[in-house]
């Protein structure tokens, strides 16, 4: 069976509907604490997955993401190793790694996205929302076809509320927005209803350059996102399920951002069958 | 230690400063001051022994952003294209979670063990203004839009006049005290009843005469005298001891004014009577007749009501549902930004510490009362201005709600100009407990003498001792802040993590939280439970040395809970908080030898009988006087010359209009299990009636929630305000398709709701309060309607607060709410699919009214647009009403309606115009079905009670009607134009488009 590992503590909090997504995509899933890897020894090798959840971990005190970014980077294991080193080799053996919002911005700011040349260096960041405000609103989003990462597998657009103070990713130059686009790491954008490129506050609700709301790295392992697919479990979670019920009374009673959950771990069984 | 470290980070050239931009905005609209150009930046001033090369690390590791900041390290951005600037620092002792965390950060950078628990890192913020703004100009915008003098320390300056560079002194907000451990004895032995209301004042205990006089009586008691001695205590009270007291006995912890004997005099009828305590009367006393109601017929979901933090209730068949709503006005009066964020995380402390503790958080709800944002009267000393008590105050809930992880479902604003002194601020959370915890109950709490007592979370610091009564005299810029306090949700987070964890792997026997009168609260009243309580001081962490003995005992720092503790469970329970990284210290044991026994180190500093503590507060006596008020409708009927100006006004007004603007602000689906949010539809701009959550992805059973508040109706009848109010919140549960509850034998329909008084001071002074027995009046009034309305209906009330009194005095002059009653419900629903919400769902649909519309425009908001108040306020016909009600589950029972509105403010023609554009589709109606005899305008605004707007498919017209009958009004029609059109006979009355009700809707509140 797919295993996935979800972190939290210290201000996340998306981890149940995080945990609740890989189990209902068919997946196991263990909510540990951040501490019991950092400091009691805790193993991530010994899953699949291995998954940042939203939330606001430090209270988003110097930057969103940032002071947890920096205990996976400068925290010393009790192998003398950083929790960084172990996530490469994670990366190494063929595994994947995904972040939701606090989740997304942690793997920015480690490097892990978009890193284009596989350097681990902070290449992005995410800024405040042009807004300046925390905005609480369902968007959008149009899959990149020229992407290649098996969390998006099958879907084209996909309607996701987004849930930030601090989603507005900057590349800060043209060089790095131009790798981002050939290399297609900006595998989903923000959009309208009908899938055309957002042009403006609220359809890209923050400012993103490229009306990026999410990244892989060039592996296609490493895939984060601000929106938040693991809100969308349920069609009862969608703000218009009365109408969409109603026009269409068969309609599936699952949410489409579980598709997400779904794809990357068929992708891993698959995978696995294939190795047996 | 002093190293004077800094690092200053900026965004570099190019990088848009959204932050900046946006305070630009604000000193444009709201003050009429042109900043031009703002650029913000942040300040840390570190304590810890770095050295050069460490602290450019550090920098540049930990503070900057690489793409977007610079960073400047003991060196400072001296711009010279900027006119001025303000550094905005914390006072001292306040709340610093940005300095912590960069505290945190630092250890990690550097893999070092330090100190993080006491402040080291102070973080302030900068402002470069390129306008140069007037002195006044330059003060108004720091303390209007960056911050507030009780918490905020401001520096100014402007360009050198040489070099042009503006140069910043900062200032850096250390506490820096003696240690004074002396415990001081207080003589009331021989005072004249002059000197012992002298002394309560001075001391500021807030006892009164009768209260005074039994504490010195007290300690005459020869058994008292007896044991002091014994024990080597003075035969006088310790400072400690009559804080304990004063706290113990305040109004805030023994509701003396709901439990006081009061004599009711109504002049109308010449009829007298006595009411020996409002809360046994109607509170306790309505409970109680449900309970037995509920029994009779099998309902036994009452699982434990007012005895604990929060009330509880049996949801599913292994999860109880807890709830809770709490006030928060005086300190958002001062604070609104700590006032609001310590309300909402102390709120969340309730459930979380309700029998054993750890229930797991489902969701926030908050009603908030506001003056206007466009007050223009001039503020008295002290009042904030109304707006930025707004902006504070959803600032608060949006940090305390959305940091904590806990979704923010269900809310209101109400705006009325008697709420520009004191902001009423009430904070909901509901949380979910299993039964059990390893074979224990969860909702008990048992305590016996030897169990441990731990303190977990945050320090303890000055904040909350004495509130605002610090004298001038006694603040120097290092004393540290007391009145208000900062919240830190990412500390609570941490102890909610833990909390949960613990008590599931049964390491906790049981829990309360600590808030008002902090630990001489929550650990004398577990005290009760076994009879006696040993507490060392010494043992207690702070936030900073300095602090007296008592003032450790009686602060209300924040983000604390108390544990009872089980010896063998001591080592695993530490082992585990140091893994989750929260504080725990050990600080007494629990005993029966009916004694509260204060020490610190080797010292006693109180003992106190628990009996006398908890019983021997006198019981107080209140007057209350009724004189109708011969209020009248005016001679004239008030008439709309245009119904569509009149409507396109009401949907603009403050009462009526969207809260899109702050409902986003406020994560609603964190969790994943909101079903029905604030904001629905195709767009997300459909107003729904209440909140529904279902309890876990295992299950679609789930909760509706509500709230029911209409202060103004109070102005033409108390009674009526409550009975309405109650009656709102009920049809909005009904409205999204909830179950009146009892009406089967046990069908598990739990409903739970929390009453919240907030009144002016009610207790009559000759000359500080002539009215005051006219206002305890009407809160008599209110508590009545509550007794009918809930009794009729089999609706429990399970917990509440009553705060008495939100009077603002300043100047001589006193802004006084009016007395407000908020009811906020939650109901069991089997099966959330079946929810209905209130936008249209189809074009072709029928539109029905539910209920009658009667001649009542009384205190509405039409007649608030035409400034009149009139005298037919809506009344509840209970009786009518629970008959639709139940008309109406019969019609969900077999899914016949497809959507439904409650009406309320602005009556049928808000709510039609709501559902419209909500949905995407018009309506075409016609009132011809209704009364004949009301005028247009009753027909379109009057605010009657008890009614929907409710739309179902035309196949179902007949099933549809047979169930309802009369009370279903055929109106018209939903249509595929989106435009709303109102007919009567053959007159079009209204005849809008949506996006034209839509933009008056979403514009009546400018930020």
């Amino acid at each position: 069976m797919v295993k996935a590992l979800v972190l939290t503590g210290f201000g996340i909090n998306c981890e149940e509907e995080t945990a609740a997504a890989y189990r209902l995509a068919g997946a196991e899933a263990d909510i540990v604490h951040f501490n019991e890897v950092l400091i009691s020894g805790f193993s991530i090798h010994n899953y699949d997955i291995l998954h940042f959840p939203g939330g606001f971990s430090f209270g988003d005190d110097l930057s969103s993401g940032k002071v947890m970014a920096n205990k996976i980077r400068y925290k010393k294991l009790a192998t003398g190793k950083t929790l960084l080193d172990e996530i490469k080799h994670f990366i190494n053996e063929g595994k994947y790694v995904m972040g939701i919002c606090n989740g997304f911005q942690m793997l920015v700011r480690l490097g892990l996205l978009p890193n284009t040349n596989l350097s681990f260096e902070q290449q992005a960041t995410l800024a405040h929302n042009d807004s300046a405000k925390y905005e609480d609103r369902w968007v959008y989003c149009k899959v990149n076809s020229m992407s290649d990462t098996p969390f998006l597998t099958g879907i084209d657009i996909i309607p996701v509320p987004v849930r930030h103070g601090e989603g507005k990713l900057v590349f800060g130059n043209d060089t790095m927005r131009q790798i981002v686009k050939t290399k297609a790491l900006n595998c989903l954008s923000y959009c309208t209803e009908d899938g055309s490129p957002a042009t403006a506050f609220p359809e890209n609700p923050n400012g993103s350059e490229l009306n990026c709301a999410a990244l892989c790295d060039p592996t296609g392992q490493v895939f984060g996102l601000m929106p938040h697919p693991e809100a969308f479990l349920s069609l009862y979670n969608h703000p218009n399920w009365g109408q969409m019920k109603r026009k269409n009374p068969n309609i599936s009673e699952e949410g489409a951002g579980l598709k997400i959950f779904q794809n990357i771990v068929n992708h891993i069984t698959v995978q696995k069958e294939v190795s047996i | 230690m002093k190293n004077n470290n800094t690092i200053q980070r900026f965004f570099k050239e190019g990088i848009r400063d959204a932050k900046g931009e946006s305070i630009r905005h604000k000193a444009k609209h709201q003050l009429g001051i042109q900043t031009g150009q703002v650029k913000t930046g942040q300040l840390f001033s570190i304590n810890y022994e770095l050295n050069d090369e460490q602290l450019r690390a550090f920098a540049e590791g930990c503070i900057k952003d690489k793409i977007t900041d610079e960073a400047f390290v003991n060196t400072y951005f001296e711009p010279t294209q900027f006119a001025c600037a303000v550094a905005v620092a914390q006072l001292p002792g306040v709340t610093d979670d940005e300095g912590t965390s960069a505290q945190m950060a630092l250890a990690d950078f550097f893999n070092l063990k330090l100190d993080v628990n006491t402040q080291h890192i102070f973080s302030q913020s900068i402002y470069f203004f390129e306008n140069k703004l007037t002195e006044e100009q330059l003060q108004l915008v720091a303390k209007r839009l960056l911050g507030n003098p009780l918490i905020n320390h401001f520096t100014y300056a402007r360009p050198d006049a040489i070099t042009g560079k503006i140069e910043l002194e900062y200032y850096v907000p250390e506490v820096i005290m003696e240690i004074d451990n002396t415990v001081n004895y207080v003589t009331l032995e021989g005072l004249s009843d002059e000197e012992l209301v002298q002394l309560s004042k001075v001391q500021v205990l807030a006892l009164n005469l009768a209260e005074m006089q039994a504490i010195r009586d007290h300690y005459q008691n020869p058994e008292i005298q007896a044991k002091r001695k014994e024990i080597g205590l003075q035969m006088q009270p310790t400072d400690c001891e009559l804080e304990v007291l004063a706290q113990t006995w305040s109004e805030h912890c023994k509701h003396k004014e709901f439990n006081a004997i009061i004599y009711y005099n109504d002049k109308s009828t010449g009829k007298e009577k006595t009411i020996k305590s409002l809360f046994k009367t109607f509170i306790k006393g309505t409970t109680d007749k449900v309970a037995e109601s509920l029994k009779a017929n099998n309902n036994e979901w009452l699982v434990k009501v007012f005895s604990d933090n929060a009330g509880v209730v049996k949801a599913t068949t292994d999860k109880l549902f807890v709830w809770k709503v709490e006030t928060h006005n005086s300190p958002s009066a001062l604070d609104p930004y700590g006032g609001a964020i310590t309300g909402i995380l102390g709120n969340n402390r309730d459930p979380l510490g309700t029998g054993v503790g750890g229930a797991k958080l489902l969701f926030n709800t908050n009603v908030l009362c506001f003056g206007s944002p466009e007050y223009d009267k001039p503020l008295l000393t002290g009042q904030l201005h109304p707006r930025q008590i707004m902006e504070g105050v959803v600032a608060g809930i949006e940090a305390g709600g959305n940091k904590s992880g806990v979704p923010t479902v269900n809310g209101a604003i109400v705006f009325d100009e008697r709420y520009s002194g004191k902001p009423l601020v009430y904070c909901g959370t509901g949380g979910i407990l299993p039964y059990d915890f390893k074979g224990k109950a969860s909702w008990e709490k048992p305590i016996d003498a030897g169990d441990h007592i731990i303190m977990a979370g945050g320090r303890v610091g000055k904040d909350g001792i004495h509130g605002a009564t610090f004298s001038s005299i006694e603040i120097d810029e290092h004393s540290p802040m007391s009145a208000v306090q900062i919240g830190s949700p990412i500390t609570q987070k941490k102890v909610y993590d833990f909390m949960v964890i613990a008590c599931q792997k049964g390491l906790i026997k049981t829990s309360t939280d600590n808030g008002a009168g902090g630990l001489s609260s929550s650990v004398g009243e577990l005290a009760q439970i076994p009879g006696g309580a040993i507490i060392h001081l010494d043992k207690v962490p702070l936030k900073y040395s300095g602090l007296k003995p008592w003032e450790i005992f009686v602060s209300e720092s924040q983000e604390r809970m108390s544990l009872v503790v089980e010896t063998h469970n001591l080592a695993p329970l530490f082992e585990l908080a140091e893994l989750m990284e929260v504080e725990l210290s050990n600080i007494g044991i629990f005993t029966d030898t009916g004694y509260l026994d204060i020490r610190y180190e080797e010292e006693k500093i109180a003992l106190i009988q628990m009996d006398f503590l908890h019983e021997g507060v006198p019981q107080k006596i209140m007057y209350a006087e009724w004189e109708n008020l011969n209020l009248t409708e005016p001679e004239t009927a008030v008439i709309s010359e245009d119904y569509n100006d009149t409507l396109l006004k009401l949907m603009g007004s403050l009462n009526i209009c969207s809260r899109e603007h702050i409902i986003r602000q406020y994560d609603h689906e964190v969790k994943g299990k909101t079903i029905v949010k604030p904001l629905m539809g195709p767009h997300g701009k459909a107003p729904q009636d209440a909140g529904v959550m279902r309890f876990a992805f295992d299950t679609y059973e789930g909760v509706a929630i509500s709230n029911g508040i209409l202060p103004r109706y109070g102005d033409i009848d108390a009674y009526e305000m409550s009975a309405g109010a109650f009656d709102e919140a009920i049809r909005q549960i009904v409205s999204v398709g909830g179950r009146l509850p009892n009406t089967q034998s046990n069908d598990g329909i739990f409903w739970s709701v929390n009453d919240n008084f907030c009144v002016p001071d009610s207790f009559y002074d000759e000359v500080g309060n002539p009215d005051g027995k006219q206002k305890l009046a009407k809160l008599v009034q209110i508590c009545e309607a509550l007794y009918d309305m809930a009794t009729y209906f089999d609706i429990p009330l399970t917990s509440g607060k009553d705060s008495m009194k939100n009077d603002f005095k300043a100047d001589g002059q006193k802004i006084s709410v009016p007395p407000t009653i908020l009811y906020s419900m939650t109901a069991k629903l089997d099966d959330v699919r079946k929810t209905i919400t209130s936008e249209f769902k189809m074009e072709g649909d029928l539109i029905y009214q539910l209920g009658e519309t009667y001649n009542e425009l009384g205190a509405s908001e039409f007649y608030q647009l035409q400034g009149v108040l009139g005298a037919n306020v809506p009344k509840v016909r209970k009786e009518a009403a629970k008959a639709l009600y139940l008309k109406v589950m019969q019609a969900n029972e077999q899914g016949l309606i497809e959507s439904s509105h409650d009406l309320s403010d602005g009556g049928l023609a808000v709510a039609l115009a709501e559902s419209a554009f909500g949905a995407g589709f018009g309506a075409e109606i016609s009132l011809d079905a209704l009364p004949t005899d009301l005028t247009n305008e009753a027909l379109l605004f009057a605010e009657s009670h008890s009614r929907f707007l409710v739309t179902i498919q035309a196949e179902q017209q007949e099933a549809f009607e047979a169930i309802l009958g009369e009370r279903a009004i055929f109106l018209g029609k939903v249509s595929s134009t989106p435009t709303v059109v109102i007919k009567r006979q053959d007159q079009v009355l209204v005849q809008l488009k949506n996006s034209e009700l839509q933009h008056a809707w979403s514009n009546g509140l400018s930020f």
